[in-house]
C-alpha cells in the first residue's frame, strides 16, 4: 500500500498549482489517498467514545431498547394500531427503530463534526470531506451493536426471518445516503452560522414523529389515499423503514417500489446538494471556523 | 539550476476583518436575519452607511509575494507577529485559498505548524503516534516502521500505554514532535516548533532537523529564534507587512532583521494612533517603561543595576487579568520572563485602568540590546488578550562589574566572580 502510494507522489511531475477560487483537480484522488486518514479517524471516533464512562457500549443498546418499549406500549397498546403482517408489534417498531436510530445518530454526528475537529482544520490539509465521513462510521457501529436486540427480541417471540433478510446492507446504505447529504450540507452551514446544531436535534425529534417508526406506514396509506402515501415517501426514511421491515418481516410485508424509489431519488439528490455545497465552501473553512 | 520545487507568483491572501460589538467571533444567521432590514434600508438610501453593529475591514496578510525555492534549499523565514509568515505557510499548506496569485509546488508537502495536531487525549501514547502520523500524512506501514525510532526519540517507552492527558507537558510535547520529526516528505514547512520543550530536547530537535535538511529535502522553517535560523538555513526571507522585504542568506537576512528591529520603540512603548483606536473598549496596553531607581531618564541601564517595569492598562470594568513579561536578546532568545500570577494570580479591575509594577533586582544581562515583550492577559472568556512582542527595546551598558570580569561578553548574563586557586 505505501509503495503504491509513494509511488503516486514521486512521479516527476507530481505538480500542484494553488491558485485562487479553483477547485483542485486532484480531489478524489486526494480522498482516496487519504483513506487511511478517514480509518483513523473513525478508530478514533469509536474508541474514544465509550472511554471512561459506566455502561460503555451498553449506550447502544439501552437506548433503542427503551424507545421501542416506549413505542410498542404506546402505538401498538395504547392506541391500538395494527401491525404489519403476522409479526409481533415489537419486532415491527425495532426493525424501524433501528435504522432509524442509525439515521439520526449519523445526522447529529456529521453535523456536528467539522466544527469538534476545528483544530485539525487549521492547522493540517487534507480533504475534509473525510471528517463528516468518519464520523458516520461510530453510528454504523452503534447500529451493529443494537442489531442484537433486534436478534434477542426474534428469538424471544420464536419469529424466523426469510433470505430477505440479506439485502438489509442495501437500506443501510440507503440510510447512510439520506443522513449524510443533510449531515454535509448542515456541517459545512455550521463552520459559518453556529445556530444550524440547534436545528439538528429540532429535526431528529420531529422525524421521529413524522417517520413511520412507531407505527406501520401501511396506516398511513389506508388513511389518506396512494397520492399523499407517494409524497410521503418524500421523507427518505420511510424507503428506508418499510424496506428494513420488508427484509426482516418478510412476505406478509408487500414491497412498495415506488415509494422506495422516491424515497432513493431524494436521498440521492440530498447527497448531490450537500456535496456540492460542501465542496463549494470546502476551501475556506480554515479562515473562519 | 533545476526548476524550483516552490514557486510563489503575485501571491496574495487576503482577510475580511470583523468588527463585531458583541466579540462572537462566528456569525449567527439570527444576527444576520436581524440586521437584514437595516441593510436593505441602507442599501436603499444608496449604501451611505454600513451594516448594523458590524463593519468589515479588508486586510492583506500577504500581497505581491514572488519567491523560489530550489530542491534541497533550508529556507528560514524571519519577520515579526503578524508580518505573514504563518499565512505563507498555511498557503503552501493548502490548509488555506489563496486571494490572487499562483503557488506551484512540485513534490509532497508535510506541514508541522503546531506540535501535536490531533493528539487526543483519551488515547494512550502508542495510539496517538498512529494517530498524529496519520494526521501528518504518513502511511501506517510508514509508521510502524519507524515506530520504535520515535518511540526511542521521546523518551517514553513506559509511558506508551498510558493516555497523553496523564503525561507530563514535557512528554506530550516530546512524543508530539518525534512524530513529526520522522516525517519524510520532499518539502518540509515547520512553523516556530522549536519554542517548545526543555532546552537539551531543543537542542535534539535542532540535530533531527539539521539532519532533514542534510539528507537533500527542501525545508521551510519559521522562526524568532535567530540563533537557530543561523545554524540551519543557508537561506533567510525576511517578511514585513506581507512582503518580501528580504531574500539572501541566512546570515545577512538575520542582521537585517535584527537592525530593522530596532526601529521598535526605545526605553519605554506607546500604541500608535491606530492601534489605540482598534483597541478601544478592549483590555489594551497603554504605556509600559522600564525605569532604574538609580538612573536618571530611561533606555540605558549600567549592568547590575535594579529595574523597575511600570505598566499601564487599560481593561474592561470587572475583568480579570494577569500580566507577563518577557526579555528578550537581539537574536530573539528569551532570556528573563516575569509574570504578575507569580504574585496574585489575577487581578480584578474595578476602575478600568490599571497600573503594574514589576521589579528586577540587580539585573546582570550581558551588555547590549534587549527586546521586551509585553502580554496582557484576560482571564475571562470572551475578552482579546493584547500582548506585544518587542514592545519596547534598552540597552544595558558597561558598568564597574561587567569591566571587572574577564570575557564577560560570551553568555547571557554576569555574576561576581570569586576564585579560589590552589596551586
Amino acid at each position: 500500500m505505501t509503495t503504491t502510494s509513494s509511488n503516486i507522489d514521486e512521479r516527476p511531475d507530481f505538480e500542484i498549482c494553488l491558485e485562487p477560487g479553483k477547485s483542485e483537480r486532484h480531489y478524489w484522488a486526494d480522498l482516496w489517498r487519504y483513506r487511511e486518514l478517514f480509518y483513523i479517524l473513525a478508530w478514533r471516533d469509536i474508541s474514544v467514545r465509550y472511554k471512561q464512562t459506566v455502561v460503555g457500549i451498553g449506550w447502544a443498546v439501552i437506548q433503542p431498547l427503551l424507545s421501542m418499549l416506549v413505542m410498542t406500549v404506546i402505538f401498538g397498546q395504547v392506541a391500538g394500531l395494527p401491525s404489519e403482517g403476522g409479526a409481533p408489534y415489537a419486532v415491527m417498531v425495532l426493525s424501524a427503530m433501528l435504522p432509524w436510530q442509525f439515521f439520526a445518530t449519523s445526522l447529529t454526528t456529521s453535523s456536528a463534526s467539522l466544527v469538534g475537529n476545528a483544530q485539525l482544520i487549521s492547522k493540517v490539509y487534507f480533504p475534509r470531506l473525510i471528517i463528516p465521513a468518519s464520523a458516520v462510521i461510530t453510528s454504523l457501529v452503534d447500529f451493529l451493536i443494537s442489531f442484537v436486540i433486534l436478534l434477542g427480541t426474534m428469538v424471544w417471540f420464536q419469529f424466523v426471518p426469510s433470505w430477505r433478510i440479506l439485502t438489509l446492507p442495501l437500506f443501510i446504505l440507503l440510510a447512510f445516503v439520506a443522513a449524510i447529504g443533510p449531515g454535509l450540507f448542515i456541517t459545512a452551514l455550521n463552520v459559518k452560522y453556529r445556530d444550524f446544531r440547534y436545528v439538528v436535534p429540532f429535526l431528529v425529534q420531529f422525524g421521529l414523529y413524522v417517520s413511520p417508526v412507531g407505527f406501520s406506514s401501511a396506516v398511513i396509506r389506508d388513511k389518506f389515499g396512494e397520492t399523499a402515501f407517494m409524497l410521503y415517501s418524500l421523507n427518505p426514511m420511510v424507503g428506508v423503514i418499510d424496506g428494513f421491515r420488508w427484509a426482516i418481516i418478510g412476505e406478509t410485508t408487500p414491497f412498495h417500489w415506488p415509494s422506495v424509489a422516491i424515497s432513493l431519488a431524494t436521498a440521492l439528490l440530498s447527497l448531490f446538494i450537500g456535496i456540492s455545497y460542501f465542496r463549494r465552501v470546502e476551501r475556506g473553512f480554515a479562515d473562519i471556523i | 539550476m533545476s526548476r524550483p520545487i516552490i514557486s510563489f507568483e503575485d501571491l496574495g491572501k487576503r482577510y475580511q476583518l470583523r468588527h463585531q460589538a458583541s466579540g462572537q467571533s462566528y456569525v449567527a444567521l439570527r444576527d444576520v436575519i436581524a440586521g437584514l432590514p437595516s441593510r436593505i434600508a441602507s442599501k436603499l438610501k444608496g449604501g451611505l452607511r454600513g451594516q448594523s453593529g458590524t463593519s468589515t475591514e479588508e486586510f492583506w496578510a500577504l500581497r505581491h509575494i514572488n519567491l523560489d525555492v530550489q530542491p534541497g534549499e533550508v529556507v528560514g523565514i524571519i519577520g515579526r507577529n503578524g508580518a505573514g509568515k504563518s499565512t505563507l505557510l498555511k498557503v503552501l499548506s493548502r490548509i488555506t485559498d489563496p486571494t490572487e496569485g499562483k503557488v506551484t509546488i512540485r513534490g509532497r508537502v508535510a506541514s508541522l505548524l503546531e506540535v501535536g495536531t490531533g493528539f487526543h487525549p483519551e488515547l494512550t501514547g502508542r495510539e496517538n503516534i498512529f494517530l498524529n502520523g496519520a494526521i501528518l500524512g504518513m502511511s501506517r506501514n510508514e509508521i510502524r516502521r519507524k515506530f520504535d525510532e520515535i518511540v526511542a526519540f521521546a523518551e517514553v517507552e513506559q509511558f506508551l500505554d498510558t493516555p497523553v492527558k496523564r503525561y507530563s507537558s514535557g512528554m506530550y510535547v516530546r512524543l508530539a514532535f518525534a512524530v513529526a520529526a520522522h516525517l519524510e516528505p520532499e518539502i518540509l514547512v515547520v512553523d516556530e516548533v522549536l519554542a517548545v520543550g526543555d532546552a537539551a530536547f531543543q537542542k535534539k530537535c535542532l540535530g533531527k532537523m539539521q539532519n532533514v535538511a542534510g539528507a537533500g529535502r527542501t525545508v521551510l522553517f519559521v522562526s524568532h529564534n535567530m540563533t537557530a535560523i543561523n545554524a540551519l538555513c543557508k537561506r533567510g526571507v525576511v517578511i514585513d507587512q506581507g512582503q518580501v522585504v528580504f531574500s539572501g542568506s541566512a546570515d545577512e537576512a538575520t542582521k537585517q532583521y535584527s537592525e530593522h528591529h530596532q526601529i521598535c520603540q526605545f526605553g519605554e512603548y506607546r500604541p500608535s494612533a491606530q492601534k489605540a483606536a482598534q483597541r478601544a473598549g478592549k483590555a489594551h496596553i497603554v504605556l509600559a517603561r522600564v525605569t532604574s531607581p538609580s538612573q536618571e531618564g530611561t533606555g540605558y541601564f549600567p549592568c547590575g543595576s535594579d529595574l523597575v517595569f511600570t505598566i499601564h492598562c487599560s481593561v474592561p470594568v470587572g475583568s480579570s487579568v494577569c500580566l507577563g513579561l518577557g526579555i528578550n536578546s537581539r537574536m530573539g532568545e528569551r532570556v528573563v520572563t516575569a509574570h504578575s500570577s507569580t504574585q496574585q494570580t489575577s487581578t480584578k479591575s474595578t476602575s478600568g485602568e490599571l497600573r503594574f509594577e514589576c521589579r528586577l533586582s540587580q539585573v546582570s544581562l550581558v551588555p547590549g540590546t534587549y527586546m521586551v515583550k509585553v502580554a496582557l492577559d484576560c482571564l475571562n472568556t470572551g475578552y482579546e488578550d493584547d500582548a506585544i512582542d518587542d514592545a519596547f527595546s534598552f540597552e544595558i551598558v558597561n558598568s564597574a562589574l561587567s569591566r571587572q570580569t574577564k570575557h564577560s561578553h560570551k553568555g547571557v548574563a554576569i555574576y561576581e566572580q570569586t576564585w579560589g586557586i590552589d596551586n
